[in-house]
């Protein structure tokens, strides 16, 4: 009976918090297309600003993960092509899990070990030493003030960042190609962009979008969610983390599925 | 003289000497299913100095948040500037919080901007005052708090003392009305914290602002008050001029002022009945 009633539980917290998330989605969705009309305006400085510390500067970690993320897709693919001497099926194999799928997916891992642990981690700070407090004093929402900016940001870079990381992991599948499967630079590429349809990128970047919005939402919530004390802001930025990596991941699984049935037979 | 209106009519003339008020009924809080505050009455004139005391875990500190809008009623009424916060809409308590400031206990100033831009974020988001004249106004609220020259400092760059006056600059960047301060000369050396006393003072007699203050420091309470409230375990024990709180013999308010130890814990028992806002059996 307590086995069935922590399952019960567990679920009601789950559903809760993902109502908590869509909450405030809502109000900073709000907040960046509703009220800067009526006078309220968004902050856009603190939004380039973020949007510089989420995209620009994970650019060169992100990089040099897609890269090699590329050359390893291409050995595992090869391994198994190879058997059938169609090694040079190899290119179409890296663009098309590398657009749909691996792209937008390790782009996110970055963003959250990077902005979603950040995000938590400001907001949570700002709890502790009493400046959200501050904010309301001063009749400042803290949603409109610090998540909406962030959330634009996001909605801006992932799809770029994600852009790039296709790019970067082609390349690394060039970088095998090249070497070790009798291909020229120009003729991968080119395999490449015969493999790859509008559509493989387009649900990938659909996808980076959506992922954008849970982590940002999972990363302010956390902090806006942290316990008194400083000790505190390090746990939520853990649970940031471990929540963002999970509802990706459920988000993945969803718009694969959804994509799966909806795309032609 | 509310929201916009009021910041741009202040700008042009010296704060109306004698502002508003606060009165509180009855006022009960809760947090979840723990009732903190215990039915609570007083009021504060308008231009007055009133100043809360109370030991840790007294609900004082709750009172504070309660009177800014950070705590919600459950029951009772809290009237200030004409609003019942049990009752206020969500707008006019944004309206009534550009009436109030707020210096909270460890500052609270916003670590990613510089002092300047502190004191002057509640007027670019909320007065018409363009970038020119804003500037101006924070400078004149630096000078106020003794912080000229300042602007530029990031608040991890100040000492304790002079967070707390960019603080209250920022507090008093609004031209409030109701000055709220949450533990002013906590964590301070004797003579910084005579500063901010002095700074307190300086604003009571300048600006003719009904402060309200939360301490459990005796001597700045016995400096800068009008008038005293003592609370424990959150009900009023006693409230009057600091002659009459010095003058009484009610045995909680002479422990606190005389600071006698309280009797050590016998068990856990005791503590999780003070916990859970019960007085232990052998000290009822």
């Amino acid at each position: 009976m307590a086995f069935v009633e922590s399952i019960g539980r567990s679920t009601i917290d789950g559903l809760a918090y993902v109502g908590q998330l869509a909450r405030l989605t809502g109000r900073a969705t709000r907040d960046i297309f509703v009220t800067p009309p009526q006078g309220r305006g968004l902050r856009y400085r603190r939004a380039v600003h973020q949007a510089m510390s989420v995209g620009v500067e994970s650019l060169p970690i992100l990089s040099l993960i897609t890269f090699f993320i590329g050359v390893i897709l291409a050995l595992q693919s090869a391994y198994e092509l190879r058997k059938f001497g169609a090694l040079d099926l190899v290119a179409t194999a890296v663009a098309i899990s590398l657009t749909r799928e691996l792209g937008p997916l390790m782009t996110a891992i970055v963003v959250i070990g990077r902005s979603g642990s950040a995000f938590a981690a400001e907001i949570g700070t700002m709890k502790v030493s009493e400046e959200l407090d501050a904010l309301e004093t001063m009749a400042l929402d803290p949603v409109r003030f610090l998540v909406a900016p962030k959330l634009v940001a996001m909605l801006l870079m992932m799809p770029c960042l994600t852009t790039w990381a296709d790019f970067m992991g082609v390349s690394g599948g060039a970088l095998f190609g090249v070497t070790s499967a009798g291909f020229t630079i120009s003729s991968y590429f080119h395999a490449t962009l015969n493999a790859l349809l509008i559509r493989d990128i387009v649900s990938g970047l659909i996808k980076s979008v959506m992922f954008g919005l849970v982590i940002t939402t999972v990363g302010c919530q956390e902090g806006f969610l942290t316990g008194l004390g400083s000790e505190q802001v390090g746990r939520s930025t853990t649970t940031a983390v471990v929540k963002s990596i999970f509802l990706v991941i459920v988000v993945d699984f969803v718009f694969t599925a959804l994509f799966y049935v909806t795309g032609p037979a | 003289m509310i929201g916009h209106s009021h910041t741009n009519a202040n700008m042009e003339r010296e704060p109306t000497p004698g502002g508003v008020g606060i009165s509180v009924r009855d006022l009960r809080v809760r947090y979840g299913e723990r009732e903190i505050l215990h039915g609570i009455s007083f009021d504060v004139q308008p231009g007055e100095t009133l100043v809360i005391l109370g030991g840790s875990g007294s609900g004082k500190s709750t009172l504070l948040r309660t009177l800014v809008g950070l705590e919600r009623v459950a029951s009772g009424e809290v009237w200030i500037a004409g609003k019942n916060l049990a009752t206020i809409s969500e707008r006019e308590l944004d309206d009534l919080r550009n009436m109030i400031g707020m210096s909270f206990q460890g500052g609270a100033l916003f670590g990613s901007m510089s002092v300047g831009e502190n004191v002057s974020l509640p007027l670019r988001e909320h007065s018409p005052l363009d970038p020119s004249t804003i500037d101006i106004v924070v400078r004149l609220k630096l000078e106020q708090v003794g912080l000229s020259g300042y602007e530029d400092y990031m608040p991890a760059q100040l000492s304790g003392g002079m967070k707390k006056r960019a603080a209250v600059a920022r507090a008093l960047a609004m031209d409030p009305q109701i000055l709220f301060f949450d533990e002013p000369s906590a964590g301070l050396d004797p003579i910084i914290a005579a500063g901010i006393d002095d700074l307190i003072l300086k604003l009571k007699k300048v600006f003719k602002m009904t402060i309200v203050v939360v301490t459990h420091e005796l001597a700045s309470a016995f400096l800068i008050a009008d008038r005293m409230l003592l609370i424990d375990r959150g009900v009023v024990v006693a409230s009057g001029t600091k002659e009459e709180m010095q003058a009484s013999k009610l045995p909680r308010v002479r422990q606190f002022f005389d600071r006698v130890p309280e009797p050590e814990l016998k068990d856990e028992m005791s503590y999780l009945q003070i916990l859970i806002g019960e007085e232990p059996a052998e000290r009822r």
